[in-house]
């Protein structure tokens, strides 16, 4: 396998993890566990993940700030250190670059993570958008990350710290767990609470033996890509590649709350103000028929091609197969009988609402 | 991982079973339900249908990915396991009870290895 190796390799391998090149990476799809019971574990106990393919990008600098207004669709203004902000990325014309959370670490400093796929991609955008006084660098090798998934991440981290975010989407950037230095924030991508820690590479092993030891009890065991990707899909998240890409605006994806309209000067404004109404939409397809739709199938409505399915796996929290579809923005949301081709056969489907899955709080 | 001396096997990891009569009931083995992970669907064949030697008559989906699985054997497809429709789990929690057709009429058969040649070719994967 040609990927790089992150910190955690020997530990995967060790822990009977089936490795596979993701992102430029060596990562486990899967331990012996399989998908289905590492899925199961994040909805109801924990899991744990090696997200350390992850991009990390410094922003610094007095004009921080206004760079990030330029560069991102999302608002920066307003913000307190600690706080965490998921904003896409546009190209001039509308086309999304990335989709990426900024942290705000200091007034002059923020801590950007992006899609593993896309480092090399942001970081020239991000160096060829530079305005003044902002400097831009890529840490991306300073950092491992590991991401503690679940509704018992909260208790079991409890034990080994004395202090975390309170809140979604904010950090501690100074945070010790069991006394390993890391940046803890509450985020990820699974639809459940959990927590996020970027850490150094040489420390990484030790974090993560330590969360399994403690987190046994809770029902902890670490999970793969396909248990992330299943998670994420079941909860509607939109995977870069996938229900976004350079041909595909934000505003088309459903994530018109993460687009500043308002905001004067930033990349694509233009673009995205002409696409009040955007041509397609993200929706939800519930597979009714026998078979499992996966991305890039042709959806029908009436007999007539209405768009293209985006990702579609079997969910197995809801435990059932589901889809998402970029469609006519005619097509209902909600109600629409539609087909999918799965490989030459027909099979039925209804818009649902997004997201499929919603943890109870 | 398990490798029954009375099945025969094929290189693209399905398993057949010959009966006194001439027919044959067709699966996958444990080594595929393993590398497929959690099975979660299959497409099988009706009664009537024809199957050709190599060539997909079935499909598996796992979470992750569809597979085909290939016919060993040319002939008739004589019964399908409606069992596994209901229940894919059974894949793989019993790989060589879970048979997907059977098969009557047999006039050609794919290149088969018996159960001692085909844990060498698995362990060669």
């Amino acid at each position: 396998m040609d990927g790089k190796k992150t910190p955690l390799y020997g530990a995967h391998l060790a822990a009977g993890g089936k490795m596979v090149e993701f992102g430029g990476y060596c990562l486990p799809v899967q331990y012996k566990t399989g998908v289905i019971r590492e899925h199961m574990a994040v909805r109801t106990a924990c899991g744990l993940f090696d997200v350390s393919h992850m991009g990390e990008i410094l922003v610094e600098g007095k004009g921080a700030v206004a760079y990030l207004n330029r560069l991102l669709t999302n608002d920066y203004t307003v913000m307190r250190p600690g706080q965490a902000r998921y904003s896409p990325m546009c190209r001039e014309d509308g086309g999304t670059v990335d989709d990426l959370i900024v942290y705000k670490i200091r007034d002059d400093s923020y801590f950007v993570v992006v899609n593993a796929a896309n480092k090399e991609k942001d970081f020239a955008w991000m160096k060829a958008h530079q305005t003044e006084n902002a400097s831009v660098s890529d840490v991306s090798d300073r950092y491992a990350q590991i991401a503690l998934q679940g509704p018992k991440a909260e208790a079991l981290l409890r034990r080994l710290t004395g202090e975390l975010p309170e809140k979604y989407y904010t950090a501690l950037f100074d945070a010790r767990v069991d006394g390993i230095p890391c940046i803890l924030s509450r985020t990820g991508y699974t639809g459940e609470d959990g927590f996020e820690m970027y850490l150094a590479p040489d420390r990484a092993e030790a974090l993560w033996t330590l969360l399994l030891q403690t987190g046994k009890e809770d029902g902890l065991i670490p999970c793969g890509l396909g248990a992330r990707d299943t998670l994420r899909l079941e909860a509607a998240m939109p995977l870069y590649g996938h229900e976004l890409s350079d041909t595909i605006t934000p505003l088309e994806a459903g994530l018109r709350s993460f687009v500043k309209l308002e905001k004067p000067g930033f990349i694509g404004r233009e673009a995205l103000l002409a696409q009040a109404s955007p041509p397609r939409r993200r929706v939800g397809l519930k597979i009714t028929g026998r078979g499992i739709a996966r991305e890039h199938q042709e959806v029908f409505l009436d007999g007539q091609p209405v768009g293209m399915t985006t990702s579609g796996t079997h969910c197995p929290f809801l435990n059932g197969p589901y889809a998402m579809a970029l469609v006519r923005a005619d097509v209902p949301a909600q109600g629409a009988r539609v087909e999918v081709d799965v490989r030459g056969r027909r099979v039925e489907a209804e818009t649902v609402p997004l997201p499929f899955y919603r943890r109870p709080r | 991982m398990n490798f029954p001396k009375n099945l025969m096997y094929t290189k693209t990891h399905e398993w057949v079973l010959f009966a006194e009569d001439g027919s044959a009931a067709v699966g996958i083995t444990d080594y595929a339900q393993d590398q497929l992970g959690d099975l979660v669907f299959v497409n099988l064949p009706e009664k009537g249908d024809p199957v050709t030697a190599g060539e997909s008559f079935a499909d598996v989906e796992s979470v992750k990915a569809v597979s085909d699985v290939l016919s060993p054997v040319t002939g008739e497809v004589a019964e399908i396991n409606e069992l596994l429709a209901d229940e894919p789990q059974r894949m793989n929690q019993a790989p060589y009870d879970s048979w997907f057709v059977k098969v009557q009429n047999i006039t050609d058969r794919a290149e088969l290895m018996d159960a001692e040649a085909y844990q060498a070719y698995t362990a060669s994967c």
